[in-house]
C-alpha cells in the first residue's frame, strides 16, 4: 500500500514544459511604484487625460488599502516596490503583417503552440498575444471587421475607440473594488478589448494568450468584453510563463458586459509556471474577473481549467441584473506539489427569474491545498431566482488538502439555492482495477482524474477541451515506469 | 499454463495461504470452492497481482514465466483476467471508452495498432447482444449506478472483449438471479477453447450447473484439502464444508 502511495506522490511531481526564457531586448522601466510610474506608463501609451486620471484615482485609492488576508493561502508579503511595472519588447511590432513581428517572438509563440501564422489558424481562432506587457499581434482582424467585431489590444482600443472604452471600463469592477483590482487599474499595461455589436454572432472564437517573459515583472493586463443586444461571443484565454526562482505577480482584471439577449462564453486554460517541487518560484495569480448580465435574457458563462500558478486567487463572478439572465461557472482547479488555490465564484442574483449554475472540481496532489470559495446571493428582487452548486474534491495521495467555503445569502423567499459537495480519493482499488485491465498506473490515474472533470470538459470548446485534458495529464505526470 | 507451487501468502500479520498447489492446463475449467475466509479471493487477487498481499513462499508460473515477478498490467496484457467480486466504479468515464482504452493498452503491449473504431463497435455490439445488455450502458460511467447483476455482466463483457488466456472469476455468481447466472455462464462457456483456461471461484455449487468444471478443488484453511471432478461439488452441496475443515485441522 505504501508503494502505491509513493507512486501517487511521484505522480504529483510535475514537469512544466513552457519554462523557457526568450532572449529579447526589452524596454523596461525601473522597478518600483509611485505616481510618477503611473504617469510614465500612461504617457508611454500616449493615453488620453481621462485615462491617466482614472489610473491615478485607482492608485491613490490603492495606497489606502490593505493586502487581503482572508483567503486560505499562505505566502510572504509581496514587496510591490521590487517589481517592474512596464516591460515591452524593444522592436515595436507592426500589427498589419505578422512578417514584421520579431522572429524570436514568433518562435516563442510557436514553442507554445499558438497558431499565430494565419495559414495555420485552421481552428478558426482569432488570436491576440500579450507578451510581458504589450500586445504583439492580433490575427484575423480583417474578417472580424467585416462583421463589425472589434478585437484589439487594449492600448489600441484606447486610441481608436476611446468612447467605447470610457463607457465600459471599470463599469463592472470599479477601481476601488479590491486591492489587486485597484493595483491593476493603476498600472495595467495592455490586454484585449472586444466589442460585439448588436445582433452579431462572432464568426469565430476569439483568443488571447498571455506570456510573462521578463524577470521581476508583474503582468497586469486588462480585458474588457462587451456584447451588445443579441450578440454572442466565445472567448478563450491561455497563459504561460518561464521557470524562474522568484515569484512573479500576475494581477489581471477581466470585465464582461452582456446586454439584452447577449451571451458571452469565457474559457480559460491557465498554465502559469507553478513553481518547482520544493515550492520555489511560480506565479502569484491574483485575478479579478466579473461579468455583468446587464440585459434581460443575457447569459455569461465562465469555464476555467486552472493547472498552473504557485498561488491562484480568483473568483470569476456574475452579476445577474437583467431579468431571466443566466450565470454559469465551471471550474477545474489542480494543485500539485506546493501549489495553493483559493478559487470559486460569486453569483449575485438581482433580477427576476435569474438562474445560476456552479460546478467546481478541485484536484489536490502532493502537498497542494485547494479551496473552493463561493458566494450565492439572492437579493430582494430576485423573485424565483435559482442556483445550483456542486463542489467536488478529489485527493491524490494523503498529504494534500481540500476545503470548501460556501456563503449563501437569500433575501427573497421565492428563491431557491441548492448546494452539493463531495470529497473523494483516487482509490487504490480503482487503480488496481484499471491496471488489471491493462492500463499503466499513469494512464489509470489520468483516466480517473479526467473522468472526475468530465462535466467541466463537456462545456469547454472542443479544441480547448483537448488541450485541457493534455495539460492535466502533464500536470500529474510522474516518473512512474 | 498455470502452475502454483507451495504458495504461502499473508496480508499484514495474517497468514492466509499456507501452501497451495494447483496446476491448470489449457482448455480446462477449474472450480475452487470453499467456506468463507478460506483464502479463495486472496488466491484470485494474488494471481491478478494485488499489492496488499505478501507472498512469503512458493511460486506461480504462467506459461513458463514467473508470474509474481510481473506488474499487474503486464499480467493483464499477457492474458490474465480477473472478474471482480466487487467491480469498481469510475465516475465520468464511459464504459465504452474504458473498454477501448483497455483493449488498446493490451494491443500496445503486443506492439499492435489500436483497434479501429468500426471494428471495435462491431465487436461490442456482438458481445452486448450475447450478454443481453442494453447498449445504453456503454455510455454510462463504468459501473456507476449499476445494479449488482449489471456489474457482474459488465465484468463478463470486459472478459469477452479482452479475450483473456486465463480468466479468474471471483464469486461472479454472488448476487445474481438464475437468469443472469445463465447469461454469465453462457459468456464463460462461449470463451471456452483449447487455448484458454478458466478458474471459477465460488462458494456455491449452483454456478457449476451451468459452467461445468473439469476439476473441482476445495480450499480450506489456506490449503487445497481435496481435489476431484465435478461430483465433488455435489458432495459438498450435500454435506457442507464442515467435514473438510475438520480434515484440514487434522492434517
Amino acid at each position: 500500500m505504501t508503494s502505491e502511495n509513493a507512486m501517487l506522490e511521484e505522480f504529483a511531481q510535475r514537469e512544466y514544459e513552457h519554462g523557457f526564457v526568450t532572449e529579447i531586448e526589452s524596454d523596461a522601466i525601473e522597478p518600483g511604484l509611485s505616481e510618477d510610474v503611473v504617469r510614465l506608463i500612461s504617457s508611454k501609451k500616449n493615453e488620453p487625460e481621462w485615462l491617466l486620471e482614472w489610473r491615478l484615482k485607482a492608485y491613490r485609492h490603492w495606497l489606502t488599502m490593505e493586502e487581503p488576508e482572508w483567503h486560505n493561502v499562505k505566502y510572504p508579503k509581496i514587496d510591490h516596490q521590487a517589481s517592474v511595472y512596464y516591460s515591452a519588447p524593444k522592436k515595436k511590432p507592426k500589427l498589419n503583417s505578422l512578417d514584421e513581428v520579431d522572429p524570436i517572438l514568433l518562435e516563442t509563440y510557436e514553442k507554445l503552440g499558438i497558431p499565430l501564422h494565419e495559414q495555420k489558424v485552421l481552428a478558426n481562432v482569432a488570436v491576440d498575444a500579450v507578451f510581458d506587457s504589450v500586445s504583439i499581434a492580433t490575427t484575423y482582424r480583417e474578417t472580424l471587421e467585416k462583421h463589425g467585431v472589434i478585437f484589439l489590444p487594449f492600448s489600441e482600443a484606447v486610441q481608436e475607440y476611446p468612447e467605447l472604452v470610457k463607457k465600459y471600463l471599470g463599469s463592472v469592477i470599479p477601481t476601488s473594488d479590491n486591492y489587486y483590482a485597484a493595483l491593476n487599474s493603476a498600472v495595467f499595461s495592455d490586454g484585449s478589448f472586444c466589442f460585439i455589436p448588436k445582433g452579431v454572432r462572432c464568426p469565430m472564437e476569439l483568443s488571447t494568450y498571455f506570456r510573462i517573459n521578463a524577470e521581476n515583472t508583474g503582468q497586469f493586463e486588462r480585458t474588457l468584453i462587451v456584447a451588445e443586444e443579441g450578440a454572442y461571443v466565445s472567448y478563450l484565454e491561455g497563459c504561460t510563463a518561464p521557470k524562474r526562482d522568484e515569484h512573479q505577480l500576475h494581477a489581471a482584471v477581466v470585465e464582461l458586459v452582456a446586454l439584452d439577449d447577449a451571451e458571452i462564453k469565457y474559457s480559460t486554460v491557465q498554465n502559469w509556471y507553478p513553481g518547482d517541487s520544493e515550492g520555489k518560484g511560480g506565479i502569484y495569480n491574483f485575478v479579478t474577473k466579473r461579468g455583468a448580465c446587464r440585459g434581460e435574457n443575457s447569459k455569461i458563462s465562465w469555464t476555467q481549467v486552472e493547472t498552473g500558478s504557485a498561488i491562484t486567487w480568483k473568483y470569476p463572478s456574475v452579476i445577474l441584473q437583467g431579468d431571466n439572465s443566466v450565470g454559469e461557472f465551471y471550474s477545474v482547479a489542480v494543485t500539485a506539489n506546493h501549489q495553493q488555490a483559493d478559487t470559486g465564484t460569486k453569483m449575485i442574483h438581482i433580477g427576476k427569474n435569474t438562474k445560476s449554475t456552479i460546478i467546481s472540481k478541485g484536484i489536490s496532489a502532493g502537498v497542494g491545498q485547494n479551496s473552493y470559495r463561493g458566494e450565492v446571493k439572492m437579493m430582494k428582487g430576485a423573485t424565483n431566482g435559482r442556483n445550483f452548486s456542486q463542489c467536488d474534491s478529489l485527493l491524490i495521495g494523503d498529504r494534500c488538502g481540500a476545503h470548501t467555503f460556501p456563503y449563501i445569502e437569500v433575501r427573497n423567499t421565492t428563491a431557491k439555492v441548492e448546494h452539493e459537495a463531495s470529497t473523494s480519493k483516487v482509490g487504490e482499488d480503482q487503480i488496481y482495477y484499471l491496471r488489471q485491465r491493462g492500463l499503466s498506473t499513469e494512464d489509470a490515474v489520468n483516466m480517473i482524474v479526467n473522468g472526475f472533470c468530465k462535466e467541466v470538459y463537456d462545456v469547454l470548446p472542443m479544441e480547448f477541451a483537448l488541450e485541457a485534458r493534455k495539460l492535466l495529464n502533464v500536470s500529474l505526470e510522474g516518473s512512474v515506469g | 499454463m498455470l502452475e502454483i507451487k507451495n504458495l504461502h501468502a499473508r496480508a499484514e500479520d495474517n497468514e492466509i495461504l499456507k501452501g497451495v498447489n494447483l496446476q491448470v492446463r489449457p482448455g480446462e475449467i477449474h472450480a475452487i470452492m470453499g467456506p468463507n475466509g478460506s483464502g479463495k479471493s486472496t488466491l484470485s487477487h494474488i494471481i491478478a497481482g494485488r499489492e496488499d498481499y505478501e507472498v512469503t513462499e512458493g511460486e506461480i508460473l504462467y506459461n513458463g514465466k514467473d508470474l509474481l515477478d510481473m506488474d499487474i498490467e503486464e499480467r493483464a496484457a499477457e492474458g490474465v483476467f480477473l472478474a471482480f467480486q466487487y467491480p469498481v466504479e469510475i465516475a465520468g468515464v464511459s464504459n465504452k471508452y474504458f473498454l477501448r482504452t483497455a483493449m488498446n493498452s493490451v494491443r500496445k503491449y503486443h506492439d499492435e495498432a489500436p483497434i479501429k473504431r468500426k471494428e471495435f463497435l462491431a465487436l461490442l455490439k456482438e458481445n452486448l447482444e450475447k450478454l443481453g445488455m442494453d447498449k445504453v450502458m456503454m455510455d454510462r460511467s463504468v459501473n456507476e449506478d449499476f445494479s449488482g447483476g449489471e456489474k457482474k455482466r459488465n465484468e463478463i463483457l470486459q472478459m469477452a472483449m479482452l479475450q483473456p488466456t486465463l480468466a479468474v472469476l471471483d464469486e461472479t455468481d454472488s448476487g445474481l438471479d438464475i437468469d443472469a447466472l445463465k447469461i454469465v455462464a453462457d459468456g464463460v462457456n462461449a470463451l471456452r477453447s483449447p487455448e484458454r483456461a478458466t478458474i471459477v471461484v465460488t462458494h456455491y455449487q449452483r454456478l457449476l450447473d451451468y459452467i461445468v468444471p473439469d476439476h473441482v478443488h476445495v480450499l480450506a484453511g489456506g490449503k487445497i484439502v481435496r481435489s476431484g471432478d465435478k461430483s465433488l461439488a455435489f458432495e459438498l452441496e450435500e454435506k457442507g464444508y464442515g467435514f473438510l475443515q475438520e480434515e484440514a485441522v487434522a492434517t
